[in-house]
């Protein structure tokens, strides 16, 4: 067992001193714990993150981590189908889970005083989740029709899927959460369970406790309901398939007579956030919010919104926490009568115009500020904080590097932007898609 | 429905055996009072302040300026026009959100310690010196008469101003505070700043902080930001009398659905059976997990998706209020299962296991509502209006706990009035007749 404290020693040069009180453990078992203090107020959210998600699946079983994540509600020996949440709702609690393509992470939030009802309700079902065949088979239908209504109901999520599939060509990043219909209708009952058995364990786990709870008082609570639970000798490195060079874009046109707003999208591969090399994923996520964080004053934004008013919205988006290669993405939706071809070269020309003039310094310290800000006022919510953590541990990176990233993100040069940049904006590594109305599409 | 907008004021209620709020009174060199919670692990500050009064204070013919001042603070002050406003906010990385309801304006304000001064600056511009400039007026004003106008094609706020009226009748509660269309395109510019005038005084100022702040901090801070401000505003309204005279109002609208909104008396939040009143209301129609009206109307017959009652305290009157929406088909015998529903707790009150269920549920979900510092600073000014102390937070849930069956049965004989029921009726209801 070890313990390891940071905090409060963590100093920044340039801004206050963050005071997250964040301790780590590990139990015997190999479950990671992660406790975060706030004692502002008598509130605790508890988390259970697995370190598996979509991109994790056998082939040919797309859904199941997600469809797996629904099943976990269908109780155990002790708790019948539907009542944890019920459980949870009766103490003035909520309780909620997600899958993402890295991970599945289950959580409720409570009063401190209850932590202990809520830890009891999470390691029963790591492993002891009662499965019928009944139970699978609505739930299936449940994960069907929401198939149906996020995705196959909406344009826009239909165009992301392609472009996902287009962007990675080999790697599993280009297969969609929720999963391929065709393959999703397959999914059993013993699907489900050799998903289950096959990384639902506590050396696969991190156990995220944030709010007014005591460090030690966790860790006992954790050793009395986590710590009996064996670890799985079967849970492997996560190591998937990788990508080839990419040699092309790739174009994609989705036209759908659902489409009231038409836009244009491109995507380009970018490197992810890696434990203790951080440095370019800081550059590229200061490039998005210079060339598309804020709605009123970013790059894009001024020049197709304002000064020009082609567009209604025009944005650049990156996140980096990922286990493998992200996307960082443009977006420009035009007025209306601008043509999704001249919206694609409006935003083209920003761009190249951004590439010969470099960063402006105006512009680099107010999005510094900003970035800085969001830090801040980030950390007041405790729920998104004890997220943070949990997404990020989940994808291999450490406390170290949660707490390192505000220091970074100040740190970085205009010139290593213009590198990230240059290094990105790269058209072999992007997708490009229109989503378009049928009739402009003809 | 602006008339609810407030109740947030009065559902906050306690704190168990853990963390507790410490709260500090503070009282500026210059006089003004306030509470802080000092939290210096993130250097920012949340400030929330309330201007008693609010909609209310509407000047006779000029209904909606209140409103229509408030949207505007923001879009400019001093020489900054409302874009140079917001840039040199966004520079600054502060965050500020004026609202109004019917018994104030409030000011909402997030910002860094690092920039601490200039915010304040930027913000006391703003609370003394907004320029109401034509194009932010027309702008906004566009705005508010785009919500008017979709409200008057939404069942709910058409059955929110028919409850409104019949409830409070000439008293400025008995109207929405947004105004009419003819009201709100009259508004001159002198409205508007005569609006500003009686609203945002000292004499009517409650404020709280919480964040990265000390009390010596906050006091300086506090006369620099408010100090300068007129001492008087608007006389405040007065009572509002509640006609709880039994009756059921119809107002035909196309559609599949009929919203249905009811009311009887209240009980003011220093009547010593306000916590078994909120338990009682709690068991009967509350938000949570489960309650009377939800097993009756929903899960026994299908005839809802959600049913829900609330107690709600303004400053001038109080009732109990609560509103359903069902089938057309499904209205009446919806109206019945409320009013067999209020007559069965009226005579035989609620069981063990209800009472101990609620409590259980009330206790664990009070301390969730303190979310952060913008949160905290937001309960911590409802608390003042109310008059709690300052430990309130504290000993709350003991409160609730203290509650007994017997209290809640006695409780419920006396507020629960299923005779003097009104039923306002939003829809092609099949079966529902209006009595007036």
């Amino acid at each position: 067992m070890r313990r390891l404290g940071f905090g409060l020693a963590l100093t920044l040069a340039a801004w206050p001193v963050w005071a997250d009180t964040v301790s780590t453990f590990k139990l015997d078992n190999g479950m990671d714990v992660v406790v975060i203090e706030d004692h502002r107020a008598p509130v605790v959210v508890h988390m259970v993150w697995y370190k598996i998600g979509a991109a994790d699946e056998t082939p040919g079983h797309s859904g199941i981590a997600h469809f797996l994540e629904h099943l976990m509600f269908q109780g155990t020996k002790d708790v019948a189908p539907g009542d944890l949440s019920k459980i949870v709702a009766a103490q003035g609690g909520s309780d909620n889970a997600f899958t993402t393509l890295d991970y599945t992470a289950y959580f409720q939030r409570v009063a401190a005083d209850r932590l202990g009802l809520v830890m009891k309700l999470e390691s029963d079902r790591m492993h002891n989740l009662n499965l019928t065949e009944d139970d699978v088979t609505t739930e299936r239908k449940v994960i069907l029709d929401e198939r149906t209504e996020r995705t196959d109901s909406n344009p826009g999520a239909l165009l992301s899927e392609q472009m996902a599939a287009a962007q990675y060509m080999n790697h599993p990043y280009g297969i969609p959460v929720i999963g391929w219909r065709h393959e999703m209708e397959a999914l059993s009952r013993q699907d489900a369970l050799d998903f289950y058995h096959a990384n639902y364990a506590p050396n696969n786990a991190i156990l995220v406790v944030a709010g007014d709870v005591k460090p030690d008082d966790v860790l006992a609570l954790a050793k009395q309901y986590y710590g009996p639970i064996p670890p799985s000798d079967a849970i492997k490195p996560r190591i998937r398939p990788t990508e080839p060079p990419q040699l092309a874009e790739r174009r994609l046109v989705l036209a759908d007579a659902r489409v009231a707003q038409p836009y244009v999208v491109r995507s380009y591969l970018a490197t992810e956030r890696n434990p203790g090399d951080q440095r370019q994923a800081a550059a590229i996520s200061l490039l998005a919010e210079l060339l598309g964080g804020s709605g009123t004053t970013s790059v894009l934004a001024k020049a197709l919104q304002f000064d020009t008013q082609r567009a209604v919205y025009a944005s650049a988006s990156y996140d980096g926490v990922s286990v493998d290669a992200d996307t960082f993405s443009l977006v420009v939706v035009p007025v209306p009568g601008e043509s999704l071809a001249d919206a694609e070269k409006a935003m083209d020309e920003v761009v190249a115009k951004f590439m010969k003039d470099g960063v402006n310094a105006a512009d680099f310290a107010r999005i510094k500020t900003q970035v800085m800000a969001a830090q801040i006022y980030a950390r007041d919510n405790t729920q998104g904080l004890a997220r943070e953590y949990g997404a990020a541990l989940a994808v291999g990176l450490s406390v170290k590097d949660v707490q390192d990233w505000p220091d970074l993100l100040q740190s970085i040069t205009a010139d290593e932007v213009m590198a990230a940049a240059k290094l990105v904006l790269n058209r072999h590594n992007a997708v490009t898609g229109y989503l378009t109305t049928e009739e402009a599409a003809q | 429905m602006t008339l609810f907008r407030s109740i947030f004021v009065l559902i906050l209620l306690a704190l168990p055996v853990h963390a507790e709020i410490a709260i500090q009174e503070v009282t500026s060199p210059g006089g003004i009072k306030a509470w802080l919670v000092e939290e210096h692990g993130i250097p920012f500050t949340a400030l929330e302040i309330r201007f008693l009064g609010g909609t209310s204070l509407d000047a006779p013919g000029k209904r909606g300026a209140v409103n229509l001042m408030t949207a505007l603070i923001e879009e400019g002050a001093g020489d900054l026009d409302s874009q140079g406003f917001a840039t040199a906010r966004d520079a600054l990385a502060a965050e500020f959100h004026f609202s109004s309801d019917q018994d104030g304006v409030g000011v909402s304000a997030k910002f860094l310690t690092s920039n601490r001064d200039q915010a304040v600056d930027l913000l006391h511009l703003a609370l003394t010196k907004p320029r109401f400039d034509a194009d932010a007026v027309e702008r906004v004003r566009g705005q508010v008469l785009s919500g008017l106008a979709s409200d008057a094609k939404d069942p709910d706020s058409i059955g929110g101003n028919l409850l409104r009226k019949r409830a409070y009748g000439d008293h400025p509660y008995g109207t929405v505070g947004d105004g009419t269309m003819d009201s709100v395109k009259a508004l001159s510019r002198d409205d508007i700043v005569a609006a500003f005038k009686g609203s945002v005084a000292r004499d009517r100022i409650y404020v709280s902080a919480a964040g990265d702040i000390t009390a010596a901090q906050l006091g300086a801070m506090l006369d620099k930001l408010l100090g300068d401000l007129p001492a008087k505003g608007a006389a405040q309204p007065g009572q509002a009398v509640l006609n709880t005279k039994a009756g059921v109002l119809r107002q035909d609208f196309p559609g599949p659905q009929t919203a249905i909104s009811f009311y009887q008396a209240g009980i003011r939040f220093d009547d010593p059976d306000y916590f078994a009143a909120t338990i009682l209301n709690e068991i009967l129609g509350g938000g949570g997990f489960s309650s009377r009206l939800m097993d009756e109307v929903r899960e026994k017959r299908g005839l809802t998706y959600g049913i829900g009652t609330t107690l709600a305290d303004f400053d001038h009157a109080e009732m109990l209020t609560g509103s359903v929406a069902t089938a057309n088909d499904n209205a009446a015998e919806a109206i019945k299962v409320i009013r067999d529903v209020w007559a069965d707790v009226a005579k035989n009150g609620v069981t063990q296991k209800e009472l101990d269920d609620t409590k259980t549920f009330m206790t664990g979900a009070y301390p969730l509502r303190f979310d952060g510092n913008g949160r905290i600073a937001s309960i911590l000014v409802g608390m003042q209006i109310l008059g709690l102390p300052a430990d309130y937070p504290a000993t709350r849930n003991q409160r609730v706990e203290a509650v007994t069956l017997a209290d809640v049965k006695r409780v419920a004989a006396k507020l629960l009035t299923p005779d003097q029921l009104v039923f306002v009726v939003v829809g092609a209801a099949k079966g529902v007749k209006a009595t007036e």
